[in-house]
């Protein structure tokens, strides 16, 4: 009965923890594909060589905080834009056929592996002989970063109030079930068992609460994270380019060891301290 | 050998329940500790089985300094001794023969040890043929048997006895008195606290009487209670 309620208890606590890890693993893997898709834009001074513009890549090379660049041309610049703006409409950019507009506009794409380095990267970059200006987003930059200390915080937070709750509800039902077997307990020292013979059968069933009280929610959870995802995907796929959820195999190959570790650890701490104390005769 | 010296313990700041107590119990003894509620007499078993600790004194058991003992060496040393209580204290979901087992299991006896010797315990207390009942089978007097058996199952030296007739009717109490006796027979040394005067005065035994936490009086045989 009182496993039972442990059980019951160990599995809503690791399936709310579960439901949160991946709804924070999947915040993370958006937030991270929304940085690697900013760029910092670098246009060059008028009259510029290619030579110093080499020289300018190979500075931009050397940080660290850089994942790659890429060197746009003015003919590539005039091509996107008219891709962009004058579409179908070929004539309307024929105009312009001998006299790009955007001749001056050669300019380097950067894109970086840790958007908070942004400000740094953009001191830097302003301070290079050659560069007219450094074009960036500030305000996205920083509400990226924002956000990822936020859902950082958030997990820390959560997860631990959902430790605590576990380890408290866990030792609770212990304690009920130690309250019962009082009684032998008392008998048993007396008698003269040793801490570690009274002790045993209260861990053994404490660790086994904690192992199918997080293998069942962990289950649940993979069924559930399939189907909520498959759904979504296919009920309101224009939210596709948006959300781009993780593989169940990619949270899970995180997920399963930790909930079991969670689960067995909460379980054996839980009974091996509630038990400590009934040890003192 | 059981020894105490200027042994006191109290348990708050108010009366201590034992005070300054010097006594001595020779190895194969029969002794009757007697007093009224509140005398001391249950504390004293406590100490002796180091439940408790002394605030004050020394206390031997078996050659054994028990301020010496540490926590982890307790198990061991309770081996040697047996202890029975007025409330009988077996285990409910257990059949006798299961309840005297038990005390063999903690000690980590193995099967086939228990299947020798818990059919003679059972045999010596009278119950070889109720080995299946359960406790709420017995009559009070049958239960402490049980109860004595388990005790004596590990073979101890000294076996402490807590009012072991408090809850049994007259008959009841003299078949268990009878049955400790023949124990103590056997080599046993026994120390039975208890408050049935009745017994006391008819054993003829050893008899020590304590009054606030205080030895008032040690005879051996001819007790008077006043």
């Amino acid at each position: 009965m009182f496993s039972l309620a442990s059980m019951a208890t160990m599995s809503a606590c690791i399936f709310l923890f579960g439901l949160f890890f991946a709804i924070v693993t999947n915040f993370e893997a958006m937030v991270k594909e929304a940085e690697s898709g900013m760029a910092v834009t670098v246009l060059f001074d008028e009259g510029i060589t290619q030579e110093q513009i080499d020289a300018i890549g190979q500075e931009i090379k050397k940080r660290v905080e850089v994942s790659e660049y890429e060197f746009i041309s003015p003919e590539q610049a005039w091509e996107e834009f008219k891709g962009d703006y004058f579409g179908d409409n070929a004539e309307a950019a024929a105009g312009f056929a001998d006299d790009n507009p955007l001749a001056n506009s050669a300019s380097y794409a950067i894109y970086m592996n840790d958007i908070s380095m942004q400000p740094v990267l953009v001191d830097f970059l302003e301070g290079l002989d050659g560069v007219r200006e450094v074009r960036h987003s500030e305000v996205a930059g920083r509400t990226l970063t924002d956000f990822n200390s936020l859902i950082g915080y958030i997990s820390v937070g959560i997860i631990l109030i959902l430790l605590l709750v576990a380890v408290f509800l866990i030792s609770n039902t212990v304690t009920t079930g130690i309250a019962v077997r009082k009684d032998e307990i008392g008998i048993m020292k007396l008698i003269g068992a040793t801490d570690y013979f009274v002790r045993a059968p209260f861990v053994v069933e404490g660790v086994l609460i904690g192992l199918i009280g997080s293998v069942v929610p962990l289950a649940l959870l993979y069924f559930l994270y399939r189907k909520v995802v498959f759904y979504i995907s296919d009920k309101f796929s224009f939210l596709s380019s948006l959300l781009n959820f993780l593989p169940a195999q990619k949270v899970f190959h995180t997920l399963v060891p930790v909930g079991l570790v969670l689960g067995v650890g909460i379980g054996f701490l839980g009974s091996w301290i509630t038990i400590r104390k009934h040890l003192k005769v | 050998m059981i020894k105490l010296e200027n042994v006191s313990k109290a348990y708050s700041a108010g009366v201590p329940a034992l005070n300054d107590v010097n006594l001595e119990i020779a190895d194969g003894e029969f002794v009757f500790i007697v007093g009224d509620s509140g005398s001391g007499k249950s504390t004293l078993i406590k100490l002796l089985l180091k439940e408790l600790e002394p605030t004050e004194g020394t206390i031997i058991v078996d050659g054994r300094r028990l301020g010496a003992i540490r926590h982890k060496q307790i198990p061991k040393f309770r081996r040697n001794l047996g202890v029975v209580f007025q409330d009988f204290r077996l285990l409910k979901d257990r059949n006798v023969y299961d309840n005297v087992a038990f005390a063999q299991r903690v000690i980590g006896a193995s099967v086939r040890e228990s299947k020798r010797k818990v059919p003679v315990m059972l045999s010596m207390v009278g119950l070889a043929a109720k080995y299946k009942s359960y406790p709420r089978q017995l009559s009070g007097g049958e239960q402490q048997r049980v109860a004595i058996a388990r005790a004596l199952v590990n073979q101890p030296k000294i076996l402490l006895a807590d009012e072991p007739t408090g809850n049994l009717d007259a008959n009841n109490a003299w078949e268990i008195m009878k049955l400790l006796e023949e124990i103590n027979e056997r080599g046993t040394t026994v120390v039975v606290v208890t408050h049935n005067m009745d017994i006391v005065k008819i054993m003829n035994k050893r008899v020590i009487t304590m009054k606030k936490g205080v030895v008032i009086s040690d005879v051996d045989g001819d007790f008077n209670e006043d």
